[in-house]
């Protein structure tokens, strides 16, 4: 009994050390190809890391500003993650955070004399409401339509968009209306530092309590079984009596929320007011954040505070070896590919096992037996 | 007098119109054929982006617009190649990697485009397109400023449309695109190769995307600036839906987005007061509305963004 329990362990450690397999591989690649993106560019890439490392984990603040990139990248990720599992390709994290950024700030500006603990929660919940519906509308057209949540959720980022550009200079603009943007919102309605003399807000806390709802809802609950079911396998839950209709408008309305919250902790918990193109594009990032960390609670996490450290030791890696931020992108990018691609060694791998197998029959069959 | 005046003001907004919808146009065409093999690329204006600066730095090197096109659809096409390999060959998510194609490709031109031309330099002298009036064609009052004043590449653009609803609708090779998006499975049976079909879509919409990029780049703005597609490779995305995956409908498509682009240019310099974002959220509006039936059915290729495995 013993030794089986104790193999099991070890299966499942290995196992867990599998998985990791492909997104250390994918960063690794990554890495290596921003380097020689570095390199052609004529500067050092052993300074450039080095400088974006120190950035981001040398210091206190430094720490500080890693956690705050990572926050909005944990709720995109969890809002693309929830989607996924319920068999939906939500790409539209970053208009739902622009939603949830101008809802937020209209119930942050808008009510005055409320105590922190009943404002505070207020805009958080009108912002996660904000994304929601418009990650809702697109569940709606898609079930009522058929109309491709992929591409509604493409084009109403940009809608989004422009609605927040149009709000910040029009009907939300400061008076006297000089800057595109909104009034702060009243200090009741600021997610506080938690960290001092670093820009760390309650926003982190937050992102943490979503990645635990996050997996409580999917893991643990009904709904949440359902919805992976109809995402696993539609076919199957249809014959099961489960409402596809209803997992889609409800889990678009979830992942629209999460992206809402991205929202909400950029303007309630930094910037503290409303201006246009305020997301350098968290949206798309949590794609990358949710496919690396396998749309696991823990993976999501550290996927986000890795593109938490690319972001935040960026600019120390553009001040010191004069590297330009948006090499960042690059790595981003190449770490989707890989991870996206990596069927490409799971087949190989499967392919070079079927021909072993099939090459010798008999010992594949023992060793079944034995 | 008022009378002309008006006239004048029509004559210039449809050029403009014209002018602005080329490069909506030139990346579209492109997607007919990636998303008639059943291909749905997001990447678009990623691909467009590369094309943006690989025109300006091929026209900086080489000293000739025309070769800076070149340098364009050749980048472009390397990265349909690219994009091919990931989502025909190793089976990758289309929309994942399209997303990551457009971030690649802001990484890419935003960090390179400081490396070959300088951080504070005035932009440098390049060969760019002028405006080339078409002898007696350019003198028909009202057509003629509006259609044949243009620089070579719209002509080009223009000239293509009718290529390639022919190549598509009335070649064998045009059948077997549309065969591969609706039916792999069928396509494959009669012996059509669905990999092939596939890497060359892909190919051919990148190095269309890659024109669209080197348009802006060399024609309209005429020079590099970081992100200037500033979302036109979306529009283009929506153009072909709302043109309902046919080039005449994309031309008309691209012409009525080109519009409101227009519009709201002339409602920004008018001080107008009406707010131009809500123009500028019209095609995003209009191709949901598409494709939720209320404008005409939009049908993708049946096929459309589904990874294809030979049995």
């Amino acid at each position: 009994m013993t030794t089986r329990a104790g193999s099991n362990a070890g299966q499942v450690i290995v196992g867990g050390l599998k998985s990791l397999i492909t997104p250390v591989v994918a960063i690794v690649l990554a890495l290596i190809l921003g380097a020689a993106a570095i390199a052609l560019m004529g500067l050092d890439p052993l300074v450039a890391y080095q400088s974006m490392l120190q950035g981001a984990l040398g210091s206190t603040n430094g720490i500080g500003e890693t956690m705050v990139k990572a926050t909005p990248l944990i709720f995109t990720g969890l809002s693309f993650g929830l989607a996924k599992k319920a068999g939906l390709t939500n790409i539209g994290a970053e208009g739902q955070l622009y939603m949830g950024g101008l809802l937020s700030v209209i119930v942050g500006i808008s009510l005055k004399g409320l105590p922190i603990f009943i404002h505070l929660p207020l805009a958080i919940l009108a912002g996660f409401i904000g994304g929601g519906l418009l990650g809702l509308l697109s569940g709606w057209l898609k079930v009522r339509f058929g109309a491709s949540e992929i591409i509604t959720t493409v084009m109403l980022n940009y809608v989004a968009q422009y609605f927040v550009s149009y709000m910040v200079n029009g009907p939300l603009i400061e008076p006297p209306g000089n800057f595109p943007q909104s009034p702060p919102v009243a200090a009741s309605a600021q997610l506080p530092i938690i960290l001092a003399g670093t820009r760390l807000h309650l926003g982190f806390i937050i992102a943490i309590l979503a990645i635990l709802a996050y997996y409580i809802f999917m893991w643990r609950t009904n709904t949440g079984y359902e919805l992976r079911v109809v995402g696993q396998n539609p076919q199957a839950a249809a014959y099961a009596g489960m409402n596809a209709a209803r997992t889609t408008l409800l889990s678009m309305f979830l992942a629209g929320g999460m992206g809402g919250l991205a929202g909400v902790g950029e303007i309630l918990g930094i910037q503290h007011r409303l201006f246009q193109n305020f997301s350098p594009g968290y949206g798309f990032d949590g794609i990358a954040v949710s496919l690396l960390g396998y749309n696991s609670p823990i993976g999501i996490f550290l996927a986000a505070i890795l593109f938490g450290i690319l972001r935040a030791g960026g600019n120390m890696m553009q001040m010191i070896a004069n590297v330009p931020i948006a090499v960042v992108y690059i790595i981003q990018a190449f770490v989707i590919i890989f991870v996206a691609a990596e069927a490409l060694l799971r087949r190989r791998r499967s392919k070079r096992k079927a021909a072993r197998v099939q090459a010798t029959p008999a010992v594949a069959e023992v060793g079944k037996n034995g | 007098m008022a009378d002309i005046h008006w006239v004048n003001e029509v004559v210039n907004f449809l050029s403009a119109d014209l002018r602005t919808a080329m490069p909506l146009l030139l990346a579209a065409t492109g997607l007919i054929f990636t998303e008639r093999a059943g291909i749905v690329n997001i990447g678009v204006e990623g691909m467009m982006l590369v094309g943006s600066l690989a025109g300006v730095a091929g026209s900086f090197f080489l000293g000739n617009a025309w070769l800076g096109v070149l340098v364009a659809v050749v980048a472009g096409g390397l990265l349909g190649l690219f994009f091919a390999y990931l989502v025909v060959t190793a089976r990758a998510d289309q929309v994942v990697i399209g997303t990551a194609f457009n971030i690649l490709g802001l990484g890419l031109t935003t960090s390179f485009a400081r490396v070959i031309f300088g951080v504070n330099t005035a932009p440098p002298q390049i060969d760019s397109f002028k405006p080339v009036a078409i002898p007696v064609l350019a003198k028909i009052p009202i057509l003629g400023p509006v259609l044949f004043n243009h620089s070579e590449l719209v002509y080009l653009s223009l000239i293509l449309m009718p290529l390639v609803h022919f190549f598509l609708f009335r070649t064998t090779t045009g059948l077997k695109i549309r065969a591969v998006g609706e039916n792999p499975r069928a396509a494959d049976t009669v012996g059509i190769n669905v990999f092939k079909i596939r890497y060359g879509a892909c190919i051919v919409g990148g190095a269309l995307a890659g024109m669209a990029g080197s348009y802006l780049s060399l024609s309209l703005l005429n020079f590099f600036t970081e992100n200037m597609t500033a979302g036109r490779g979306f529009i283009a995305l929506a153009a072909v839906i709302f043109g309902k995956w046919t080039p005449a409908g994309v031309l008309g498509a691209a012409m009525l987005f080109g519009a409101g682009d227009a519009l709201q240019y002339r409602l920004q310099a008018a001080n107008s007061g009406i707010p131009y974002q809500l123009l500028l959220m019209i095609p995003y509006i209009l191709t949901i509305a598409a494709l939720a039936g209320f404008v005409g059915r939009a049908v993708a290729p049946a096929a459309s963004g589904q990874p294809y495995e030979k049995e």
